[in-house]
């Protein structure tokens, strides 16, 4: 038998539920394979002590016979979300120290369904960055290597640290977020399954926040019907956000029947971006003949305003952001550096504080806000925002479901794209749309570059419909069936 | 005071518009769970949603929201049911977020109207830009230690409703009456308290002159003044001063100042070397606020009598001077008061009493209308008194004395005093025959035709009395026996 | 859209993060590419739209008047850089 930590989420389940092993034990051997796997620093705080407390509550309730949804499954929590008593820091020394006195929604729940907290995971600095560079506690190492080169790979961003926990099978699920690709991206990079929801099926409450109109959580698993399981769980309605939607979560694991037949699969010509590799090109023909050869339906559609989401997104996620991080400036929690009075403490703490790509964002954030600009950028891309939402709308009138890839490219080396914002911003090109139009997204590993690294596709689907994304991405899945799985050079 | 500035090269005309800042009557704040108590401990009234925790998220407050919708209704403005909350971007200790939540392009009230009552009995009407809601912001106090400044935020995230007024006002009076009438409207509605002394109304005033008839000049907007009079103070010594800028050859700069009641003077605000620049832009962790015209007419059917309607109908139906029907409908307690004494009875002598004996012993003893020692039931029933002869108009004054005193009622004082009205016309005629033993050169001097005398004989017999003779009797027995 | 040395000084003023003057060239350089690079948003034809103003189709909810938070000073100040008893500290603030 595989090690307990080897195990996906179903299986794990499965395993609990027949009492082949119990919660403290595949609690265990999660903390264990963490310990181990130290190198590709995905976890900025490790609960050891909190995870086994839990495991060994789950393994009593379980006895008691009151189990949720998730119960005694270790869950990884990128470090984005509140956990009561444990740092929370966005992966920014700004955030230095900082432990909420109160618990996101998302974990909550996760914790009411009998999950395990194993840790925090690193990140991008609040959620920004594509490659998991830009986290002040260091970069991610991609479990993935070219073969015959050493060289760590990034592993995307900005849930970095999610994916190559869930890739190195540290643990079975984490959670991420996903505000332009931040789990998308770094699902694909990785090998694994990840899905932002539709833009309020997750509560905020509780995750700091980067740009309010377009963040959304999401899981991490490494199967589809993992990324199902963990979703039911996370989500549901939220008196407390009122971008939350007051709709039944319905139980995503039944949508996994393995049947596409009757559906519509739309395929947009705009997403063939310029200089999209040949071996992009060619993953996504396969993934539409998979589709085809299960039944379903495939047809060309027009999502002409493509082109405009991602300049759109860097005016929109900006602007959103430099005002939600206005309120870190050393007055109530997190570091404080001096200055002669208050307007100078204020610039002293947020200088030393925020790091350089988060700077840079915020800086351009209040340009395009300010007075004399507002049109020209920010109302200008609401209204892109608008027409890109509008050619989602006319798709799905036709189709029930998208596919595309999922990244223009596999993981790349580390310092490779840092010294270019632009290029680095292109990495989420074909995921940022659906951040624009608050549609779900799931990226599923459906093959293998050249180098031998993973590669994404992924299905979109129309608002609050995660079941039918799940469906088609588990069809993918089943027909892919590429071994995905790393070598493990990093075991110590 | 008066709305011309006699300059040194001819009059100016001062011109005012007024934003006011009217706390919102909630238990609740706008976007958060946390009470909002006057005077409660630092810090003890704050949610994490108010101290902008990361990740916290506001939820609005339906009341709040039904507050404004039922003062623009009072202000007899337009209803916006689709409205926007946008961010306005400072940094400041006592803004936790970095932003205040506001509504900017599109507020939840248009335009409106308010009806001030002027001193001589005319009435002008003030326009109102807009009524929005908006967060209000903690306090830092600045005395507590040499070199650092303490921030409580109780008062972080209270809904206020911001109301703008045209620049209609001419003059420090008529900033005082519009103000005054907007407390009332607001009082009357039950949306903010009027109470200035706490900060639940603040005014921040924009002042500018002109030649009659001119384009409006440069203006200067005087932050948070917080009380009628200092507002008015403040207008009269910033249009001083911008006409003597003027005179001066100088020009008026566009700029924020503050009122020094103490000095007396204006004075720019210190923080003026950085131009705001507010990055406004819609609030994305709320959306547009929207609600049905069904709940608009709700509120409106739930609305008091104003204060306009209630003076109209108290001239109208009483038959009082538009004047005094402005004062009694003033606050809703005293328009109460009065027609609870009103109701059946004399009401213009109801009207003299209430502003008159009333409204003096409640000045003398520094209280107000809501802590009278007088009820209107028992004022009501010492003009009943003198309405049935039971006591004379001038025991009755003594009789008031003593129920501000002890808060008795009427007949109970009468009683123990003794203070009943003599009507028994034996008693009386003694009385009488006894002041005109006592005056013979006087009698003589009425008979000879000196009738302007008859008021001492009037006086006289009322003295005798102890002022308990009802007076009818008293002029009636005192021609006949003056006839001789 | 090419940012000069003051427009860049001025933005960080107001995002209150201080930039040294060394700094500024080479950030106006990158600003000025990013939104060089944004402003292809020019070539849409946007006239008449509306922006969007939320992701979601619905409209505000409302919760009802009552106290349901506050009343715990401790967890409002727990990570307080400086505290006075329960007062958050600031350097002295001047109107
Ligand atoms: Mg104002
Ligand atoms: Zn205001």
């Amino acid at each position: 038998m595989a090690a307990l930590n080897e195990l996906t989420l179903a299986e794990a389940r499965d395993g609990l539920r027949r009492g082949d092993f119990t919660s403290v034990e595949l609690t265990q051997a999660c903390l264990a394979a963490v310990e181990a796997a130290r190198g590709l620093n995905a976890f900025t705080t490790v609960t050891s002590g909190r995870a086994l407390t839990m495991a060994r509550e789950s393994d009593a309730r379980r006895r008691a016979g009151t189990i949720g949804k998730i119960e005694g499954l270790p869950i990884a929590v990128k470090d984005l979300f509140a956990v009561q008593g444990v740092p929370t820091t966005a992966c920014s020394h700004i955030l230095d120290g900082f432990k909420p006195t109160y618990e996101s929604t998302v974990t909550a729940n996760l914790w009411r369904e009998g999950g395990v907290m194993i840790g925090k995971t690193n990140m991008d600095e609040f959620a920004m960055g594509s490659s998991n560079e830009t986290s002040h506690y260091g970069p991610v190492v991609n479990p993935w290597r070219r073969p015959g080169d050493n060289r760590p790979l990034v592993p995307g961003g900005s849930s970095g640290g999610s994916a190559s926990a869930v890739a190195a099978r540290l643990v079975p699920g984490a959670t991420g977020t996903d505000t332009g690709g931040s789990i998308r991206q770094p699902a694909a990079f990785t090998g694994i399954v990840g899905l932002k929801p539709t833009y309020g099926r997750c509560s905020r409450w509780g995750i700091v926040a980067f740009a309010s109109s377009l963040d959304q959580a999401g899981p991490m698993a490494r199967t589809v019907r993992d990324a199902a399981i963990l979703l039911g769980a996370m989500a549901g309605f939220d008196g407390k956000d009122s971008t939350s939607v007051e709709a039944p979560v319905p139980d995503y694991e039944q949508a996994l029947t393995g049947d596409v037949r009757g559906l519509t699969i739309g395929i947009p010509a705009e997403y063939r971006v310029e200089g999209m590799p040949a071996e992009i090109a060619a993953l996504w023909e396969q993934g539409i003949a998979w589709l085809e050869q299960h039944g379903a339906q495939v047809t060309e559609i027009r999502l002409p305003h493509t082109k405009y989401a991602l300049p759109a997104y860097y005016i929109v996620a900006p602007a959103e952001a430099s005002s939600n991080l206005a309120r870190y400036d050393g007055v109530r929690f997190g570091l404080r550096v001096a200055g002669e009075n208050l307007d100078q403490l204020y610039e002293n703490t947020r200088a030393q504080g925020f790091g350089r790509e988060v700077r840079r964002r915020i800086l351009i954030g209040t340009y395009v806000l300010s007075a004399g600009y507002y049109d020209a950028y920010y109302l200008k891309a609401q209204q892109v925002r608008t027409l890109i939402a509008e050619d989602f709308r006319k798709a799905f009138a036709t189709v029930d479901a998208i596919l595309t890839p999922t990244t223009p490219t596999a993981a790349f080396a580390q310092q490779e794209r840092l010294s270019d914002p632009i290029a680095m911003y292109l990495n989420d090109v074909l995921t940022v749309p659906a951040n624009m139009a608050g549609i779900p997204g799931l990226s599923v590993p459906a093959g293998v570059s050249k180098e031998g690294l993973p590669l994404g596709l992924q299905v979109l689907g129309k608002p609050f419909d995660e079941a039918t994304v799940l469906r088609v991405g588990h069809t993918i899945e089943q027909a892919a069936r590429a071994s995905l799985a790393p070598t493990p050079w990093w075991r110590s | 005071m008066s709305g011309i500035v006699h300059g040194v090269t001819g009059d100016w005309e001062i011109v005012i518009g007024l934003e006011v800042h009217a706390q919102v009557i909630a238990s609740a704040k706008l976007f958060s769970g946390a009470a909002t108590a006057f005077g409660a401990a630092p810090n003890s009234q704050v949610s994490l949603v108010d101290a902008a925790l990361p990740g916290m998220l506001p939820v609005i407050n339906r009341r709040c929201v039904e507050q404004a919708i039922r003062t623009g209704l009072g202000l007899k403005a337009q209803i916006n049911r689709h409205s926007v909350f946008d961010r306005k971007n400072y940094f400041y200790a006592d803004s936790p977020a970095g932003y205040q939540i506001s509504q900017y392009k599109q507020p939840i009230v248009g335009r409106g109207t308010i009806q001030i009552d002027l001193p001589d009995g005319s009435v002008r009407e003030v326009g109102i830009t807009r009524l929005h809601l908006e967060q209000d912001a903690g306090k830092s106090l600045h005395d507590q230690h040499p070199d650092s400044s303490y921030v409580d935020l109780n008062r972080a995230g209270i809904a206020l409703m911001e109301i703008v007024s045209e620049p209609d006002l001419r003059s420090p009076e008529e900033a005082g009456a519009y103000l005054r009438k907007l407390r009332a409207i607001l009082r009357y509605l039950g949306t903010c308290d009027g109470d200035m002394e706490k900060g639940s109304m603040r005014a921040d005033v924009n002042v500018s002159v002109r030649r009659p008839g001119d384009p409006y000049g440069t203006r200067c907007e005087i932050k948070n003044v917080n009380s009628i009079r200092f507002v008015q103070q403040a207008i009269e010594v910033e249009a001083a001063r911008q006409v003597a800028v003027i005179e001066d050859g100088g020009k008026v700069e566009q700029e924020t100042r503050l009122f020094d009641a103490r000095k007396g003077e204006t004075r720019p605000m210190r923080n003026k070397e950085e131009a705001h620049d507010y990055r406004y832009f819609p609030d994305p962790d709320l959306l547009p606020l929207t609600f049905s015209q069904e709940w608009v007419e709700e509120i409106k059917r739930s609305l008091p009598e104003l204060p306009d309607e209630k003076k109209a109908r108290f001239a109208r139906d009483y038959g009082l001077a538009p004047y005094d029907a402005g004062v009694l409908v003033d606050e809703r307690a005293t328009a109460d008061f009065f027609e609870a004494v009103a109701e059946g009875r004399d009401a213009k002598q109801a009207a003299n009493w209430v502003m008159g004996d009333l409204f003096g012993a409640l000045n003398k003893a520094g209280t107000d209308i809501g802590h009278s020692p007088v009820s209107a039931e028992h004022l009501g029933q010492l003009l009943d008194l003198m309405a049935d002869g039971t006591i004379s108009g001038r025991i009755a004054k003594d009789v008031f004395v003593a129920m501000f005193e002890t808060g008795k009622a009427p007949a109970a004082i009468v009683e123990e005093k003794g203070l009943r009205q003599v009507t028994d016309s034996g008693a009386i005629a003694a009385v009488v025959d006894q002041v005109i033993a006592q005056n013979p050169d006087k009698v003589a001097e009425y008979r000879s035709g000196k009738d302007k005398l008859f008021g001492f004989f009037v006086g006289q017999a009322m003295k005798a009395s102890g002022g308990k003779a009802n007076p009818q009797a008293v002029n009636q027995l005192l021609r006949e026996k003056l006839k001789g | 859209m090419s940012l000069d040395k003051a427009t860049v000084a001025r933005i960080a003023k107001l995002a209150r993060i201080a930039v040294p003057e060394s700094e500024l060239e080479s950030l106006a350089g990158e600003l000025s590419g990013i939104l060089t690079w944004i402003e292809q948003l020019n070539e849409v034809n946007t006239s008449g739209v509306e922006p969007m103003t939320s992701a979601v189709a619905m409209t505000l909810r409302m919760r009802e008047d009552r106290v349901t938070d506050g009343g715990d000073p401790e967890k409002v100040l727990a990570n307080a850089p400086e505290r006075t008893d329960t007062f958050f500290v600031v350097p002295k603030v001047v109107e």
